[in-house]
């Protein structure tokens, strides 16, 4: 109990791991496109906690730099990945992600 | 008992705001002060608004309610709270819940760090206009679910303009105040003064930049003449079509779009949106006010400086508000002489009373010093508040094609060359010495 | 400024961060996820505030909650979800990909538990200068990282340009 009230770095390291799962079960259970591409946002996020966790654990910036630029990465990402998104239910009709299987055999 | 009263009275003798000194207290104090004034401002705004644009249409607006209408603002907000609260049929019941929350909370959440004087902020952030630039944009999100959860087409397509309306302006606005940002940073006093090669280091902070412009001895409306006014004149437009009025009010326009997005919103919720339209009226235009108009600086710092000068714009407030309380006499003397006015003379005679005690009391040296500050800043948001009206009463609407492009091929390009413009002025030693290094 | 009740802080905003991501991915109407991660995106940039981080936590207010967020809302809303929502939400791999996640998850407990010992209790090295927190970014940005800024740039630039391509009914 005295450990869990002094918040140290590993505490914010086991809440990045905890995020990132979530994102990954999320990325690998839905069918729905959009929420696929949201467990992806949480994934980066997770990481973003990571680096600035670590930043404040060494005193340097370098993590929250590194921290803008992944914020700024999945600004470009989601963008993309909306339109792509938007091209496929123009096409089929539907945002369920087992149905891109047009190149299966 | 006795820490307790050392703690509430260890903030009094200190320099810096509530939040930087860490003081909860105080925090709250301060609050609950700027949650009262706000409400006052918004009751105040909703009046001088009618009034005002009744006054440009030469007619008399509301006359009926209290004397001169004052009390239709309070006649209005108990009706909105006995409204039935109806909730669209098929309508997403916690989104539909949710969507005036949110726009409410950010436009009031943006009051944290707005400084009203030195000292007088609630907190003073490191991020202090990243702060305000990104929790505004927080009612972009509220005023799309507002649109979603009605489940009716004229609200979504009010939602989608309004909102596209909005995050095109933010661009333009971000511009106009990087050139500002830009600006703390350099030493030099006077209108083009830059203060010898390299930058200091400039703050996004909202006490920061107003002290900027104290030390700099130049409200940065004038700073490298025209480039300050071109990058307020940004500003203010983009304010403008921020805040969704008029003349971008496309989306919420009654003769276009049924009243866009709030159309299915109806009694205390449709408050909370107007309440927070003006409330975003006024944080913006708190913008405006401390990074280009001196915040709580009086007019004149320096071309009229000295004690004497001081001291005669010290008077100002006291003499404003007894001019108030004159006017307020004036049309108590001239109501009709009828028994049924009798209680309205009374109430506008009182009021009047109250008008002419405050004044007074800010003539009192030690209450002057320190609400100065508040005056002068409350003057100038004021004069924002007359604008946005005035544009209101006198400008026809953009239609929606015209607004875009206005906010994406006229603002966002002329807010680059300013901020371009700005970068040179500044760095114009070192550029010289580029130049001389290079001959 | 001193920071006060870290402990309180910390786990009310880890709970509310993790309570967002669980409702993320378990809700059937879309919109509910966005609003569940907007929420989450907001208690994240409180724990940025907390590591002394206030320009990270400003740009992801402004970014994430204000910019991302309103774009998928937007899609949202231009991608009809009635039908989606009717369908099975979770697909056939589920079992698999939940083991698969639990797996990387002990693999994780597995790391921290070993080096927990580099994390003293201690929680900060050096002591960070909030008033100057943006200065110095600025500072790095544009001084160590400025090609990785510009190549930032020039992704942005080729983000905006593809989405316009992949949303155009016709090219």
């Amino acid at each position: 109990m005295e450990s869990m009230l002094h918040i140290t770095t590993l505490h914010y390291l086991v809440l990045g791991a905890a995020l990132f799962i979530l994102g990954v079960v999320g990325v690998l259970t839905r069918r729905n496109v959009v929420i696929v591409l949201m467990s992806i946002e949480l994934i980066l996020n997770a990481v973003n906690l990571n680096l600035v966790a670590f930043s404040h654990f060494w005193g340097g910036l370098h993590g929250q730099v590194f921290a803008i630029f992944i914020i700024t990465d999945a600004a470009a990402e989601a963008a993309v990945g909306l339109g792509i998104l938007i091209a496929f239910f123009r096409n089929k009709e539907t945002v369920n992600i087992d149905e891109v299987n047009l190149m299966k055999w | 008992m006795h820490a307790i009263i050392d703690y509430i009275s260890s903030y009094l003798t200190s320099e810096k705001t509530p939040g930087a000194a860490g003081n909860m207290f105080w925090v709250l104090v301060y609050i609950m002060l700027v949650f009262a004034g706000l409400s006052v401002a918004v009751i105040a705004m909703n009046w001088l608004e009618r009034k005002i644009l009744a006054h440009m249409q030469v007619r008399l607006g509301p006359m009926r309610v209290g004397p001169h209408g004052l009390l239709q603002p309070i006649a209005d907000a108990i009706k909105l709270l006995l409204k039935e609260d109806i909730m669209p049929a098929e309508a997403d019941g916690f989104v539909f819940w949710m969507a005036p929350l949110l726009v409410v909370l950010s436009a009031f959440t943006v009051f944290v760090v707005v400084p009203f004087g030195p000292t007088h902020a609630i907190t003073d952030m490191n991020i202090g206009i990243l702060f305000m630039l990104g929790v505004s944009s927080l009612s972009v999100l509220g005023i799309v679910m507002a649109g979603w959860a009605s489940n009716s087409h004229y609200p979504l397509m009010g939602a989608l303009r309004s909102s596209a309306q909005m995050v095109s302006y933010e661009i333009a606005m971000g511009l106009a105040v990087v050139s500002v940002v830009l600006v703390t940073s350099l030493h030099g006093a006077g209108l083009y003064g830059v203060g010898g090669a390299g930058a200091g280091d400039g703050t996004l902070s909202m006490i920061g930049i107003v002290r900027a412009q104290q030390e700099q001895g130049v409200w940065f409306i004038f700073k490298f003449f025209p480039l300050g006014l071109i990058a307020f004149f940004i500003f203010a437009v983009s304010m403008v079509a921020e805040t969704n009025r008029a003349p971008f009010d496309l989306a919420e326009a009654e003769s276009e779009l049924t009243a866009g997005f709030h159309t299915e919103y109806s009694g205390f919720r449709w408050s909370l949106f107007f309440l927070a339209e003006y409330s975003a009226m006024i944080a913006v235009s708190s913008i405006a006010v401390t990074l280009w108009l001196g915040g709580w600086l009086r007019p004149f710092p320096n071309l009229l400086n000295g004690d004497t000068w001081d001291q005669a714009f010290s008077f100002i407030p006291g003499i404003t508000f007894l001019f108030f309380a004159a006017i307020c006499f004036y049309n108590a003397v001239r109501m009709p002489k009828h028994p049924l006015f009798r209680v309205q003379t009374i109430g506008l005679f009182g009021f009047g009373v109250v008008l002419g005690l405050i004044g007074l009391i800010l003539f009192i040296p030690a209450v002057s010093i320190r609400v100065q500050d508040i005056f002068w800043f409350a003057a100038k948001v004021s004069g924002f508040m007359y604008v946005y009206i005035w544009f209101r009463g006198t400008f026809p609407r953009y239609r929606f094609d015209q607004l875009m492009q206005l906010g994406w091929k006229v603002l966002l390009p002329m807010g680059l060359g300013v901020l371009i413009l700005t970068a040179i002025f500044g760095l114009w030693p070192s550029i010289q010495q580029l130049i001389q290094r290079l001959i | 400024m001193t920071p006060v009740a870290t402990p309180f802080f910390f786990y009310l905003f880890a709970a509310i961060m993790l309570i967002g991501g669980i409702l993320v991915i378990t809700r059937r109407n879309p919109v509910h996820s966005a609003l569940a991660l907007i929420v989450a995106l907001l208690a994240q940039a409180s724990i940025y505030l907390m590591l002394y981080a206030p320009f990270v936590a400003g740009v992801q207010v402004i970014l994430y909650a204000g910019g991302i967020m309103v774009l998928f809302l937007f899609v949202i809303m231009l991608v009809s979800i009635e039908r989606s929502m009717k369908e099975r939400q979770f697909n056939s791999q589920w079992v698999a990909g939940s083991i698969a996640a639990v797996a990387l998850g002990g693999l994780f407990i597995a790391v921290y538990a070993k080096g927990e010992k580099i994390f003293p209790h201690h929680a900060m090295r050096i002591t960070p200068d909030e008033l100057l927190n943006t200065q110095g970014v600025a500072t790095m940005l544009y001084g160590q990282y400025m090609f990785a800024f510009e190549i930032a740039s020039l992704l942005l630039l080729v983000a905006i340009i593809g989405a316009v391509v992949m949303a155009k009914k016709r090219i």
